[in-house]
Formats: C-alpha cells, structure tokens, sequence
C-alpha cells in the first residue's frame, strides 16, 4: 500500500515536471510545425540564469521569472532572426534549432563550468509532509500544483482570449488564418516567445529535483518529444495528459520493471505513433 | 555529432631554458572539453598543469610539450584523435582518455602502434586484468579496487549485516557495486536489494522510494553529476538510513557543491585531499590556490599520470625514445613515499596503493572526506589469488550473483 501510494505521488510530480517542461515545446509545434530541438537547451540555460540569479542574492521566484524572461528574449530574438527566414523549410529549422542547442551548451560550459549544481529548494517548502501517512517533499507537490496552474492558465488564454483563438485558428489551418487578416508572424513570435518562457521557467522549478549540469538539456528533449507525440500537438489538455500518463509509466515502470526502464519509456511512444499518429490524448482527430 | 576540436600546444619550450637545446617530449593529452564529461575533463588539465608547473615544465631534464585534444567524450572521435596525435604530432606518449569507454575504443590502436599511454581515469578492470595492452598503465585504481576493502569494512567494522544497493546502470556502477558486494557477503553480510538506475534518468525519486527501509545502510555507487543528484534526492525523502560511496559519489569534484546532505557517507578511494602527508597538503593548497577547489579523483588521476611519466622519465634518463626502455620502467614503478602513500605497479600494469575509508565531515568551512581508517597495499585482486581471480568471470551486473535478494 505505501509503495502504490509513494510511487503514484512520485508518478505525478514527475508528471508535472514533464509538463512544464513540455508545454512549450508542445504549443510551438502545434503552431508554427517547429520540432524545436534547442527546448532541452533553453530549460537548461534558464535553470543555469535562476541559478546566477539565487547566487546574487535574490530569491527563488525571482529566479523564476528571470529564467522565463530571459529566455523568453532569447527565443523572440532567435524566431525573427533566424527561424522567421527559414519559415516553411523543415529541415532547415530542426538543423538550426539543433545547432542552437550545441551553441548554448557549450556557451553555458563556459559561464558556469561543467560542474553539476544544485539549485536550493526555497526555504517555504523545505522537508517532508505527511500525505496520507507517508513522508513526500513538499516541493514535489508544490510542482505539481505550478504545473496544474500553468496549464489552466494556459488553457484559459487558448481558449478562452482573442489571442488564443488566433492561435487555435493558426493551428486548424494556416492559410485561411492568413487570408482572414490574422498577423500570422507576429504570432509566431508570440508563440515561440511563450513557449521559450516556459521553458526557462520549468528549468527553474525543475532545478531543485534535477540540479543543472552539462546534459540536462539532451537528458530532457527526448521527454518533450514523448509527451509532444503521445499527446499530439493540438491541445494543452494533450500536452497535460500524456505529461502525468509519462510521469507514472515511468515511475512504476522504474520500480516494477527496473531493467525494463528504457523500454517501458519508449514503448508508448512507438504504440502511439503505430496506432494514433495524432496523439493518444488529442481530442479531435482532424 | 562533430564537435569543435580544440588543439592547443601548451606549455611550449618557453619555460625549457633550463633544458636547452634538447628536444621537448612531446605529451598527447586525451581530455574532454565539451559535452556532459567536460568538468572531469577540465579537472585533468588541472591535474597534469598542477604537476608541470611544479616542476618548471621540464622533467629529467627535458621540456614538455603537452598537445591537447577533446575527445568530447566520444570513442570514434577519441580513435581519431589519437590516431592525429601519435601520426601527426609524433607524441613520444599519451595520457588520457577519461572514460573506460575511450580507453577500450582505442586498446587495439595503442597495442599496434606501441605508443606508451597512461590512464589517468578511465577504471575498467579489464583493461589491467583479462585483456591486458603491455603499452598501457593506469595511474588510478580499477573500479572496485577501492570498493572490495570498503565491502569488508562495512562487515567487519561498521557490523552492517543487510545492504541495499544503487547505481549508475554502465559498466562502472556495475563494477564498483560488485567489488563492494563480493567482499560484503565474503565477511557474512546480505546484499538484499540491488537497483540500477540509469545515467542520464530524470529522477531519482521513484528509487529513492523503493529503497527497503530495514536495512543497515545503502551503498550508492554513481560518477558525474548523478552522486550529487541521487544525494540531494535522498535527502528530500527524508531518509536517514546510512550511505556508503564508491569514491566518485561524493569526489572533491561535486563535494565542493554539495550541502549537509553529504555529512556523514563513508565511502573509499585511492586518494582524499585530507591525506596528512605534507606532499598532499601542498598538492591541495596549490589546488585551492589555483583553481579554488580540492582536487578529487580527475584532478589527481591526471597529476599522478605526469608523476607517473616524470619518475619514468628520470629512470630512463630522459630517453623516452627508447620505448621499450621507457614502458618497462614505467611498468615497473615503485614510489615508496608518493604523497597518496606508497604506490607500486603489478605486473598488469596497475598500481598497488593505499585505499582510504573516507567520511563527509564539515571541516575549515567546507566538506571533506575525513580519512578513518586506511588499507595500505590493495592490489586490484584484493586477499584473493590473482590466477583464480583472473580465471573468474569480470564483475558486471550478474557477476558475482547476489544470492541474498529478497522480494
């Protein structure tokens, strides 16, 4: 009973990291049919900017919201300068986004050494709490509930703001989008820049469980990439799903099956694209 | 996956006035500067820059030139890349790589072109034991060499009876946890639970989770950034079960960034910067002094390696032209006073050295691996005899079987 129970807590703060790490990679995709393969590198260079931020002496939020931000920079920059250029040439935008990615990592090796550092887990949610009679670190709920917050205040502005539904319109059909006078390109840059900032920002969060260090951005992209297409690229509920449905694969596949670990995180992916290429959890089949 | 390559001659004949006129013995260092390996990488070039610049870049009389190359960490680049540096840069001898994986990717290539090469890493016991390179020495321990006396200790002095234990899913963890593992239940103690996790995983907490709470201690055997993650973790979960180490989980390298979480693991290894030989101290005062850190396993795997080449050097009075002359002295060495305690090479080419049960202690301000108890002359085979170990499978993840293990 205390295995099923720690381990389905452990399931869903996993998921939850899977989710703020993967909601952006997602919401790209989904809009601009960008496989963005520097999103394991923003989540690491945000969690590398928290960290410089939490060593100057500010706190842990502020961390946060400077590793969104930043990072939000950095993606509205490398959109218009060098994505925008590419705009419709596949290839050209995974090989550009895969170089970036190698920029930053040995950028970041440079800044900040290649020594692995923790990030502190702010002092409000230090220790352990009793749930349901067994010890679980309070900063693990407190990830899931960031995550569960993220993604309703995602799913309130795709669907329910004027910007969300461009957004959504861009998705269902590009051209008629376009052809209705809706500024395709500065949503693209809206888009990107949002997705980047989730990025930083899960890096952040993700810093006190994962720490940082040279490889955390190609330990992540694969997750991302799992959850974009076990969820399809067209919803925030998608993304939200298959990030808690990875997060206890995962975790009791680690724990029933530990030779099995990689298989057991694979194998879903292979299933879905075998059987549903849209995505398990995407709601329309379009 | 090209990776930039960076090629520098370093420390050039500037500093060789003193040896002038004679030609510079030309060093290949195999390091990593990029990718998830680059801080080990980084802390070798300390290592071997430490060691030369004691010592006026010029050893027995002769200066050194050391020609960097990154690897990235990668066996095919690291194939090319001492391919470049025995052919192109005509290197008299290599030190490096850093990973065993290198090592095995270029065994074949150092034993035909019979070019020297001392490890300062890379810890895979083979390459000492069943499928030994007559050109190759190792400045470090194997794997479990340090690993087999702590499995002892752990029975005998510290009495645990049952231990669960976790690590790093690659040949290393396999090797380390299996030295541990056969000693431990040698001396009458249960290894109950083991658990692999693997290198690059998100997350130790669904582990950290299964971990039996009714045993005696843990022993945790993990390389890179993973010792610091898994500790951290295991903190988070509140557990209070005791830790044991292999030497990389908590090395100077990551130790430097690790808070209470480390206080009190006990692990072993062929070196601690808090050794109390006055040769030590002043190897970790020009470290700190350097590089504002202690100087853990690359650090001193890569400073011993020039040590290595040094003493060697001296035998053969400089000629390191004369290879066979050369190896067999470097073959041979037998440093009865180095500043990690006496050091001697076996016939296989690995060194016989003193092993260190260490404990985290908040010392000066810092962690530090506090020596508390010390096992001179561990060769690699340990109290058993070479021939019928050699005759036994190597260890890995099934070998030796865990018999203990309970659902």
């Amino acid at each position: 009973m205390r295995f099923w129970l720690i381990q389905s807590l452990n399931g869903l703060a996993l998921g939850g990291l899977l989710f703020l790490l993967s909601s952006g990679f997602s919401l790209i995709f989904g809009l601009m049919r960008v496989a963005n393969l520097s999103h394991g590198a923003y989540f690491m260079l945000g969690a590398y900017v928290g960290l410089s931020v939490l060593n100057a002496g500010y706190g842990f939020w502020a961390g946060v919201a400077a590793g969104a931000l930043s990072i939000a920079v950095l993606g509205a920059i490398i959109e218009r300068l060098l994505l925008r250029r590419l705009s419709g040439r596949t290839f050209s935008q995974v090989l550009v986004t895969l170089g970036i990615a190698f920029i930053i990592a040995d950028s970041s090796l440079l800044i900040w050494s290649g020594d692995p550092m923790p990030l502190p887990v702010p002092r409000a949610l230090m220790g352990a709490v009793p749930v349901f009679g067994v010890f679980f670190p309070r900063y693990r709920l407190a990830v899931v509930g960031i995550s569960i917050v993220t993604a309703v205040a995602l799913w309130a502005l795709l669907e329910r703001t004027r910007l969300g539904a461009m957004i959504r319109a861009g998705v269902d059909d590009m051209d008629m989008a376009r052809a209705l006078g809706i500024p395709v390109p500065r949503l693209f840059t809206a888009v990107f820049c949002l997705g980047s900032a989730l990025a930083g920002m899960g890096g952040v969060l993700g810093g006190p469980i994962l720490s940082v260090y040279p490889g955390l951005d190609m330990d992540m992209l694969p997750l991302a990439l799992i959850v974009l297409i076990l969820g399809g690229p067209r919803s925030v509920v998608g993304a939200f799903a298959a990030s808690f449905f990875i997060g206890f694969v995962y975790t009791f596949g680690q724990a029933l099956f530990p030779q099995l670990a990689y298989v057991i995180l694979f194998l879903p992916m292979v299933v879905a694209l075998v059987l549903r290429p849209s995505g398990l959890f995407s709601a329309r089949t379009a | 996956m090209h990776r930039r390559t960076l090629v520098l001659a370093l420390l050039a004949a500037a500093h060789g006035a003193l040896a002038a006129g004679k030609e510079p013995v030309r060093v290949g260092f195999l390091t990593v500067n990029s990718g998830a390996l680059a801080a080990g990488g980084r802390q070798m070039e300390e290592g071997l820059t430490l060691y030369l610049k004691e010592h006026g870049n010029t050893l027995a009389g002769r200066p050194i030139e050391v020609v960097t190359l990154d690897t990235a960490g990668q066996p095919a680049t690291t194939r090319t890349r001492t391919q470049e540096a025995v052919e192109r840069y005509k290197v008299h001898v290599i030190i490096g790589p850093l990973a065993a994986f290198e090592a095995l990717a270029i065994n074949d290539y150092i034993k035909q072109s019979k070019v020297p090469v001392i490890s300062p890493s890379a810890a895979a016991e083979d390459l000492t034991q069943r499928s030994p390179n007559p050109w190759f020495v190792r400045a470090v321990g194997t794997s479990a060499q340090p690993n087999q006396p702590l499995g002892e200790y752990a029975a005998k002095t510290l009495k645990y009876k049952r231990v669960a234990t976790i690590g790093d899913d690659f040949a290393f963890g396999h090797e380390t946890t299996a030295g541990f593992q056969r000693t431990f239940e040698d001396n009458g103690g249960k290894i109950v639970q083991k658990q692999w996790a693997p290198l690059n995983v998100a997350d130790y907490g669904s582990y950290v989770a299964a971990i039996k709470p009714d045993v005696d201690a843990v022993y945790a055997s993990f390389a890179g950034a993973n010792g610091l993650r898994f500790l951290r973790q295991y903190a988070e979960y509140g557990l209070k079960v005791p830790v044991l180490g292999n030497m990389t989980t908590v090395d100077e390298g990551i130790l430097k960034n690790m808070g209470d979480e480390a206080l009190g693991v006990v692990s072993c290894g062929w070196y601690t910067a808090a050794i109390d030989t006055p040769a030590n101290k002043k190897l970790v005062q020009a470290g700190r002094a350097a590089y504002g850190a202690d100087p853990g396993y690359y650090t001193v795997g890569a400073y011993t390696a020039a040590m290595f080449l040094d003493l060697a050097l001296q035998k053969v009075k400089g000629k390191v032209e004369d290879k066979d002359a050369f190896m067999k002295a470097l073959r041979s060495l037998d440093i009865p006073d180095s500043f990690r305690g006496p050091i001697k090479i076996d016939e296989h080419g690995n060194p016989v050295l003193t092993v260190y049960i260490r404990k985290v202690e908040r010392k000066d301000g810092r962690l530090q691996n506090t020596v508390i108890q010390t096992y001179p002359n561990v060769s690699q085979f340990w109290k058993y005899d070479p021939k019928t170990f050699l005759s036994q499978p190597v260890y890995s993840r099934e070998y030796p079987k865990a018999a203990n293990l309970e659902q």
